[in-house]
């Protein structure tokens, strides 16, 4: 049980997707000028990433990795090269069976987060969070547990970051600078925050 | 070359650049900057996967339902980085070790599906094979700036070949560690930007809100 809880409290916080690997920054610097839609994309990523990286393990447990198929037979087969081409399928199909399924049973819930959901699809942080679940080996459980964690601390880094533009907006910022740049130089000063996680060790 | 195919190859690379205007493709921009070499192999494949990627989807972009296209763009971009991927892994195996998921994750790379939606499906082929070549040069720009800066003042050397003699080594020059720290890129891109603007006065964005004047000033 001890293991989860580390694994969790790593991923949401010592190996931030966001802030310690920069992932899924498109969407972090696009989207993170009111907190209100921040939360809801927040909300979207964690609910979609809990779902695609286990989905993900399974796929890839079960049917891609070398000598995954011997139950079907095939001891020899290695499908591991075609494990980029599942796992956008799977988040393709994911991000669209979620859309239907908030449509038909949560509408207030779909009309809140309507347009985040196809967005998405192209998040890297989503892709990155199968990625690095099979770079790193992960067990089912494993996978379930980081799943949730690196969702969770995207959205936890986005919505922080939504505070401080939203204070930020006052200010007077030298031209050059104004909007794209000094977002960047707050995400640097807020990545810099959470080094300060990075040398705990658990 | 005609005047149109070059204003779609150069535009990108200071005037529409990817990174700096379009805010696209930034997470590889930061993640694979701390050194040169990984910064250039992944400007190369990016340059090539946007390149084709575009061109192909040009060439189908009349026969596909506008609904299904996502998915029939997703499935070109990916077979093209699965193909860059197997080339890295069999020829530059430790680079791609170093760059670790990052060549996989040019598939959801917005520069990619960006040009993809904004040009490809509304071009032919050869112009989009182009801009597709502008945009990844406009990328790789920004790419080898920055890690040109972050490897030559963070650890004293240039595409690993020592330039300033460390101090450690009997040299005179202290490495900045900040430099090879991850957030170093965001400031280096903030400032880039800053400097972009500052002689492309054109691209400064309007501020939300003015300071008054003060009490009294005359205007």
């Amino acid at each position: 049980m001890e293991a989860y809880i580390n694994l969790f409290i790593k991923s949401v916080f010592i190996e931030n997707m966001a802030l310690a690997f920069f992932l899924g920054m498109c969407t972090f610097i696009a989207v993170s000028k009111k907190i209100e839609t921040a939360v809801g994309l927040g909300i979207a990523v964690t609910i979609v990433q809990t779902l695609t990286v286990p989905a993900n393990n399974l796929i890839y447990t079960y049917l891609l990795k070398e000598g995954a198929l011997s139950w079907a037979g095939l001891p020899q087969v290695d499908l591991s090269f075609i494990a980029l081409m599942a796992c956008i399928g799977v988040i393709a199909a994911m991000v669209q069976i979620l859309e239907m399924v908030l449509d038909r049973f949560f509408p207030a819930l779909y009309n809140a987060l309507g347009i985040f959901l196809p967005l998405i699809t192209v998040n890297c942080a989503i892709l990155a969070g199968s990625l690095f679940m099979i770079e790193r080996d992960y067990n089912f459980a494993e996978s379930v547990v980081y799943g949730v964690g690196s969702g969770f601390g995207w959205a936890l880094a986005i919505t922080a970051m939504a505070g401080v533009r939203e204070k930020l907006k006052y200010s007077d910022v030298p031209p050059g600078l104004r909007g794209l740049g000094i977002t960047f130089i707050t995400a640097g000063l807020m990545a810099l925050g959470f080094m300060a996680f990075s040398g705990i060790q658990l | 070359m005609n005047e149109e195919s070059k204003k779609v190859l150069v535009e990108p690379l200071v005037d529409n650049n990817p990174i700096t205007l379009q805010v696209l493709g930034i997470c590889s921009a930061l993640a694979v900057t701390s050194q040169m070499t990984t910064a250039l192999i992944m400007s190369l494949a990016l340059t090539t996967v946007t390149a084709f990627s575009s061109a192909g989807i040009a060439f189908i972009r009349n026969h596909v339902p506008s609904s299904v296209r996502i998915i029939a763009q997703m499935v070109i971009i990916a077979s093209l980085v699965i193909v860059v991927d197997q080339i890295l892994k069999a020829f530059a195996y430790e680079i791609s070790k170093q760059l670790s998921v990052f060549v996989g994750l040019i598939i959801t790379n917005c520069i990619v599906m960006g040009r993809a939606e904004a040009y490809a499906m509304k071009n032919p082929p050869w112009e989009s094979f182009l801009d597709g070549i502008g945009n990844g040069l406009g990328y790789s720009l920004i790419l080898i700036s920055v890690a040109f800066i972050r490897e030559l003042l963070g650890s004293g050397k240039l595409l690993g070949i020592d330039v300033l003699p460390l101090l450690k080594d009997g040299g005179w020059y202290v490495p900045n560690g900040l430099l090879l720290l991850p957030p170093s890129a965001f400031f280096l891109i903030g400032l880039l930007i800053w400097a972009v603007r500052t002689w492309k006065p054109k691209q400064v964005e309007k501020a939300d809100y003015a300071i008054m004047p003060a009490h009294g000033e005359v205007h």
